[in-house]
């Protein structure tokens, strides 16, 4: 005779303190197990694609920055270099070097907070504040430079805004010898520990094949030993010129993730540390892209794709000769990633619910659009 | 005339006891603030020192609200039930040669048997609230109190064994007989109390019951207000206990250097215990539940009954 | 090197499907007018009113050429570009071309649904990972009944951006496993991004 057992449905969000923001999951569970995942999004639904068709060209840098609001800066980017493709501009050098730096910075913060945010999920209470620190420091490096914390809004089609301050690129070369050193005190302090380890090493595990399928990118494919990063596959912008590895992680658990995010921000401060010791003088945006806010590229059509710190970022981005664009289509990291909890979650324990969503490093602002 | 003094003794305590309580919360939060590179509670009072007042005040002054779905007089009794046996078992607590309530001779075996009682508190409170957080929460903090209670049981029964006595003064007398506090003799037991005490007072890197990431707050989810703060009062009397029980147990009681009295030396060392406690939900992560059962069932446990075994050898053999 | 990519694609497409739907060449343009190029580049030289007038031509001729009927098969910014009519899409032509061991287009990118006024159609990005080629690949289907086979079975990355596509387009999946809005609400009436779509500010309380 067997008992019988009902599943149970725990709903998770939207208001839940460990979804980072506004999102819910359906859950249901068999005792410990779960047995189905669903999520629910488009809580944050801003619309942004529609938006952008009722812009012209420039109007719309400042909505990428909130997509995902802890990296804006390769949102910025990479929405400018579709429409820079479709006009086909040379961008000066010291843009190009000013729109690394950002972006390598910008990373390191995405990672930072993750870093934090995640050992708050599983418990841990003071990485989270030591994160926000160098996370700060960063940030006010970019105010610096950008007049804003978060929503830079700072890449141009074309170029950058604003050159760098007296001194900016001095005080960044200060700061990664500082990161360095506290990356790695916190290297030490967290990834040793042994109920870390136990909550993580084989939680999660995603294969190669899983990855493929899902359309899953950034330090999530790197972690399951899948060697992809577009700035080494297609190199944008002027990473060709800089010397660095991609780390990777054969096993795809969750320890995995860490490991691979923590080994990408000192591949970051690399690049950083190469950039300015590489950067030229000149000017920081194209002749025209100073000149005018009515940009109308030539009727065509491209798709471009960065790396962002969540995987694949790309802008599809239509022209018909007016402009206004024809249609921007965002491909959103998170919004891909997030699928995968469908899959992932199945057959695993309850208590490991927060510490396997939380390794998939996903912001709402992306996932709604 | 005993019964009124008994009855001044109780009302002083526990007068003490929520000065006490009030402080070790600042204490906490400016130790964490500290380690966390932050300042801490700083704006009520010099050093923030009125921060838990007004805390409390503002707990005082919030809507009482019980969910309409909620099981309203279990719901009401629960904090009551988690605080009365938390603030009872003060009663066996020694804290000088002088200061103290009862001298029972069976004072270890009260304390444990009244303390184990504030889980039903807990698991009244999340039942009741008809929330599945809550109940969850409950479920994991009533499975870790009971898991844990053996270790921390079968840890002391070595001290019980070498003093031949139940009573907690009894014990400290003979650590000042022999000259040694036990955590030198005991030092096994000593590691096996902390653990488990540290996991039945639901505190990091044990605090799975209330572990917000998951279940939002645990047990107390849908409390507000003073029933809320009744909750945390509870929490903090266990934790501030099973610290002076501790202290008797392993640190000597209110033993230490004349030039302090007796019980200034029984405070600090109380302090020592809460410090660690502190300090270690500033450092380490959550444990799993899985491996929470498991650490008591399959390590602490079996370490346990070799430590009880060596001291009654020790015992036997050395003829203390 | 993309356009022998490009050559193998139409190549296997088209032998899939037995007949020439990709390869097919259009017919060809008009006349050209050879002449126009080579005098804007020699106007370039020097005075700014030449400069103004050059671009002019420049502008005449990209608009003269996109007019052109473009092949179903080209490049794109250096990429290979194919156009498939809806119909002729289907899960088989998806799995040959994930397992095709010339092609491998093992890692879905993006897709992209894209109302142009008189049809629509469905943008595939695709990469292969081994490869490491890409593919445009644009399906097109009638505006009035937007129906394109899914290929969640494929790639499951599919799943939520050909909902996100039914929900904002209203182009149908047929072979989805759950297709029902994801971002919008689930009372949601209309389709958000088609040109046609009037915002009704004041029923969103934004007025």
């Amino acid at each position: 005779m067997s008992i019988k057992t009902e599943t149970m449905t725990l709903n998770m969000g939207p208001q839940h303190p460990s979804t980072h923001g506004v999102f819910r999951l359906l859950v249901e569970v068999d005792g410990e197990t779960i047995t189905k995942a669903e999520p629910i999004m488009g809580y944050l639904h801003r619309g942004s694609e529609k938006l952008a068709e009722n812009f012209i060209y420039t109007q719309f840098i400042p909505y990428t920055d909130r997509l995902d609001y802890m990296n804006a800066m390769t949102n910025n980017y990479v929405y400018c270099a579709a429409v820079e493709k479709l006009l086909d501009w040379e961008i000066p050098e010291r843009a190009e070097y000013l729109r690394v730096i950002t972006m390598e910075l910008n990373r390191i913060a995405s990672h930072l907070v993750w870093w934090g945010t995640y050992l708050l999920d599983i418990g841990a209470l003071s990485p989270f504040l030591y994160a926000f620190r160098d996370r700060d420091h960063i940030l006010d490096l970019l105010n610096e430079i950008s007049g804003a914390r978060m929503t830079f809004n700072y890449h141009r089609i074309g170029g950058v805004k604003w050159d760098a301050p007296e001194g900016w690129v001095d005080k960044v070369k200060e700061k990664v010898k500082v990161l360095r050193e506290n990356i790695n005190e916190y290297d030490t302090l967290v990834t040793g520990n042994e109920i870390f380890q136990a909550r993580t090493i084989g939680v999660g595990k995603l294969t190669k094949e899983q990855i493929l399928n899902w359309g899953i990118s950034g330090p999530l494919a790197r972690a399951s030993g899948l060697k992809i990063d577009i700035r080494k596959e297609e190199p944008y912008s002027i990473y060709d010129r800089f010397d660095f590895d991609i780390p990777t992680q054969e096993e795809g658990d969750v320890y995995a993730r860490y490991k691979v995010r923590i080994a990408e921000m000192y591949e970051s401060l690399k690049i950083i540390e190469q950039a300015c010791e590489q950067i030229p003088e000149g000017d920081i945006i194209h002749k025209k892209g100073a000149r005018i806010m009515m940009i109308k590229p030539p009727a065509g059509e491209a798709y471009t794709r960065a790396e962002a710190s969540k995987g694949e970022i790309g802008v599809y981005a239509i022209s018909n000769g007016k402009n206004k664009p024809y249609r921007v289509k965002l491909r959103r990291p998170s919004f891909v990633n997030v699928a995968i909890l469908q899959d992932i979650l199945i057959g695993q324990s309850i208590q490991d619910l927060v510490a396997i969503f939380g390794s998939l490093d996903i912001v709402l602002g992306e996932v709604d659009a | 005339m005993d019964l009124l003094y008994m009855t001044i003794y109780s009302v002083i305590i526990l007068k003490l006891m929520l000065a006490g309580v009030t402080f070790s919360i600042l204490f906490e939060r400016k130790v964490i603030g500290y380690m966390q590179m932050r300042p801490g509670p700083n704006r009520h009072g010099p050093w923030g020192i009125l921060q838990t007042v007004a805390d409390v005040m503002k707990l005082l002054m919030k809507e009482d609200v019980i969910p309409r779905q909620a099981d309203r007089a279990i719901f009401v009794l629960a904090p009551v039930i988690a605080f009365a046996p938390a603030f009872t078992v003060y009663a066996v607590i020694s804290w000088s040669d002088t200061i103290y309530a009862a001298d029972l001779n069976i004072g270890v075996l009260y304390f444990l048997g009244v303390s184990s009682m504030t889980m039903l508190g807990v698991l009244m409170g999340g039942w009741s609230s008809n929330n599945k957080y809550s109940l969850l929460g409950a479920i994991r903090g009533v499975a870790q109190m009971i898991s844990y209670e053996l270790p921390l049981v079968l840890s002391i029964l070595g001290i019980v064994i070498l003093v031949g006595s139940l009573n907690l003064r009894d014990i400290v007398y003979f650590q000042q007989d022999i000259g040694m506090w036990f955590i030198i003799p005991q030092f096994l037991a000593f590691v096996i109390y902390m653990i488990s005490a540290i996991a039945e007072l639901n505190r990091s890197p044990f605090d799975l019951p209330e572990a917000e990431s998951e279940l939002v707050s645990g047990y107390h989810t849908e409390y507000s207000g003073f029933r809320y703060a009744f909750f945390m009062l509870a929490e903090y009397t266990y934790a501030i206990a099973i610290a002076a029980f501790a202290t008797t147990l392993f640190l000597g009681g209110w033993l230490g250097p004349a030039f302090l009295p007796g019980v200034v030396w029984f405070l600090l060392k109380m302090c020592i215990f809460m410090f660690i406690w502190f300090w270690l939900r500033a450092t380490l992560p959550r444990a799993r539940v899985s491996h929470l059962m498991q650490f008591s069932w399959k390590v602490l446990i079996p370490l346990a009954l070799l430590n009880i075994v060596v001291t009654a050898i020790i015992k036997v053999w050395m003829g203390w | 090197m993309s356009q022998e990519v490009l050559d193998l694609i139409v190549k296997k497409v088209d032998g899939f499907l037995g007949e020439e739907v990709v390869g097919k060449k259009p017919e060809p343009p008009p006349e050209p007018e050879p002449e126009e190029e080579p005098k804007a580049e020699e106007a370039e030289a020097d005075d700014p009113k030449a400069k103004a007038r050059a671009a002019r031509a420049k502008k005449a001729a990209a608009a003269k050429k996109a007019e052109e009927p473009k092949p179903p098969a080209r490049l794109n910014f250096g990429k290979p570009l194919i156009e498939l009519p809806s119909e002729k899409w289907s899960v088989e032509l998806a799995e040959l071309l994930r397992d095709d061991p010339e092609l491998q287009f093992d890692f879905l990118s993006c897709i992209t649904g894209v109302d142009y006024e008189e049809h629509m159609e469905v943008v595939y990005n695709f990469y292969s990972t081994v490869k490491k080629h890409y593919l445009y690949l644009k399906v097109i289907t009638p505006r009035e009944k937007p129906s394109v086979v899914s290929v969640d079975s494929v790639w499951k990355a599919a799943d939520y951006m050909e909902r996100e596509i039914y929900d904002l387009l209203g182009v149908d999946f047929p072979g989805h496993w759950n297709l029902k809005r994801i971002l919008l609400d689930d009372g949601w009436e209309g389709h958000p991004l088609r040109k046609d779509y009037i915002t009704d500010k004041k029923a969103l309380g934004l007025d």
